[in-house]
């Protein structure tokens, strides 16, 4: 059965309803939880074994030792001296990260911490190579 | 009159994506087409030899940006193939679940860019605007909307909880009463039926012997869909119906899309009523015990294969992708002769081609006009010359 102009009346009916678009830049958009977004960085629970960095499909991560290093804690009389816990920087790419969080799953120590952040385009180029100390 | 050769594409503004057609002209009817493959091309194949298994997962959700999921489910279930894992019952329903909506997202865009190509802009508006309430399922349940990275080696990465369920079921609801108009829509609307009716015609004989597969096949009648032809995941325990249709046109291929909506929001809810009970993934070494394994998958636009070798390691030897546009591209050479320069687009986009899906490695000596394969020892002698040239000697190695 052939009825012309059928969608017409849905045109019409759209009329009176309020825009299906979101005003985004001027309304904040809320992603759903657990989008997955920024990934930030504990260093108080890093221990350096680099994981991250080798499973990263983009090579956006890198821990290098921080420039700082807490000092050694005081030895205990009759004890052996006990070596300072190293501290780790990380560097994250955000221009290369693809936003997969498999670096935050094969954390071992939930020193990778995921965020919902998604407003990270820049002009600047520093910007994107975010320093995490 | 005189016969005149154009091209179409590259760069076309018909043309999502680039890639050549040169149509020969007698006046405006399509006397012959040829397609000319491979600027997309992105070295994927290459790329994912140099990655780790897991890596790959992510280099191959990438191959194309509609089927990430086909992709990445058709290259694990090799992997778990060749690693021998049990993936456990729950992780396959997810699996399940996500490649459906991914379906859904799929034919529910196709079905806006045709209504696009044939003039009819009120579609292209309202199905864009429901497929939001399917990509926002995706996200809620994977974390993103188009990359979704649910599957991990040996299972999936997020569980399905309760609210979630309830949620996509309620967006699914808003689909299906949606869907049943559109339906309604593609099959009373005499315009529709005026600009898709014998545009692009098929014959039923010439999409097997071209190899035609997904919705293109199914819009000439032929019944194939690896879903049901040699099931994977779970799709033996559901129940759907393998959507076909006779009339061998664009309008065949949008009737087979639109119903076939219908069928993927029936399986969608009996995979969410029965969702087994379990954990939803197992551990699997990073190395991959050594062997071939070969695997197909019902894609949106059709039968997607993968292969595999892997050599012990922790990264493949060889991986193939043969992405089902480059199946159907055979079809739409026929397809385009004798038609009118007019229904280029329309019939190019009913395919639902994704040219960076296709683009493999293809070797066309632009001079010549022809093509040629290579054997393995042929483009080994050529890489070492090659390379000769520049000064390094490969001949030596293995």
């Amino acid at each position: 059965m052939k009825k012309p102009a059928r969608i017409f009346s849905e045109v019409i009916k759209h009329l009176f309803k309020k825009p299906a678009t979101s005003g985004y830049p001027f309304t904040p958009a809320t992603p759903m939880k657990d989008f997955r977004g920024r990934i930030d960085f504990d260093s108080a629970k890093c221990i350096g074994c680099q994981i991250c960095v080798r499973v990263c499909p983009a090579k956006a991560i890198e821990i290098p030792l921080s420039e700082v290093q807490p000092p050694a804690p005081a030895q205990v009389e009759g004890q052996p001296p006990v070596a300072a816990k190293k501290k780790f920087d990380c560097i994250m790419k955000l221009g290369n990260c693809v936003y997969c969080w498999q670096c935050a799953e094969s954390c071992p120590k939930q020193a990778l911490i995921t965020t919902q952040d998604f407003e990270l385009a820049s002009v600047d180029r520093k910007q994107l190579r975010r320093h995490y100390k | 009159m005189s016969k005149i050769t154009i091209p179409f594409g590259p760069q076309h503004v018909a043309l999502k994506e680039p890639e050549n057609f040169m149509l020969v002209l007698e006046g405006e009817q399509i006397q012959g087409a040829t397609v000319n493959l491979g600027y997309n091309h992105r070295g994927m194949e290459k790329a994912a030899e140099e990655r780790t298994y897991l890596q790959d997962l992510y280099l191959i959700e990438r191959v194309c940006g509609i089927c990430s999921h086909s992709h990445t489910t058709c290259y694990i279930t090799n992997v778990e193939e060749l690693a021998k894992a049990e993936t456990p019952k729950r992780a396959l329903a997810i699996r399940t679940l996500v490649a459906e909506l991914e379906r859904v997202h799929s034919h529910l865009l196709w079905l806006g860019v045709a209504g696009y190509e044939m003039g009819f802009e009120t579609l292209f508006m309202y199905t864009w605007r429901d497929r939001e309430q399917v990509l926002d399922c995706l996200e809620l349940l994977s974390g993103n909307r188009v990359h979704y990275s649910i599957n991990t080696i040996g299972g999936v990465r997020r569980d399905i909880s309760a609210e979630q369920k309830t949620e996509v079921m309620k967006r699914i609801d808003y689909l299906v009463e949606r869907t049943n108009y559109y339906i309604k829509l593609a099959t009373e609307e005499p315009t529709i039926y005026a600009r898709t009716s014998k545009v692009g015609m098929l014959p039923p004989e010439e999409a097997l012997r071209r190899n035609a597969v997904g919705p293109t096949a199914r819009a000439s009648g032929i019944a194939r869909d690896v879903r049901k032809d040699d099931p994977y995941l779970i799709y033996n325990e559901l129940d759907f119906k393998v959507i076909t249709h006779n009339t061998n046109d664009v309008f065949g291929r949008l009737v087979v899309r639109a119903l076939e909506l219908v069928e993927s929001y029936k399986i969608i809810k009996q995979v969410l009523n029965n969702l087994p009970e379990g954990p939803i993934a197992v551990k699997v070494p990073m190395r991959i015990a050594p062997g071939e394994a070969v695997n197909h998958y019902e894609a949106p636009r059709g039968e997607d294969i993968h292969y595999l070798k892997s050599n012990g390691t922790d990264k493949p030897e060889r991986l193939k992708v043969r992405a089902p546009t480059l199946a159907n591209l055979q079809s739409v050479q026929y397809m385009l002769e004798g038609g009118w320069m007019a229904d280029v687009p329309l019939v190019i986009a009913a395919i639902d081609p994704c040219m960076s899906c296709t683009d493999r490695a293809v070797v066309w000596d632009p001079k010549k006009g022809k093509k040629q394969t290579y054997g393995w020892e042929e483009l080994r002698k050529m890489a070492i010359e090659r390379y000769k040239r520049r000064g390094v000697d490969f001949s030596r190695l293995g």
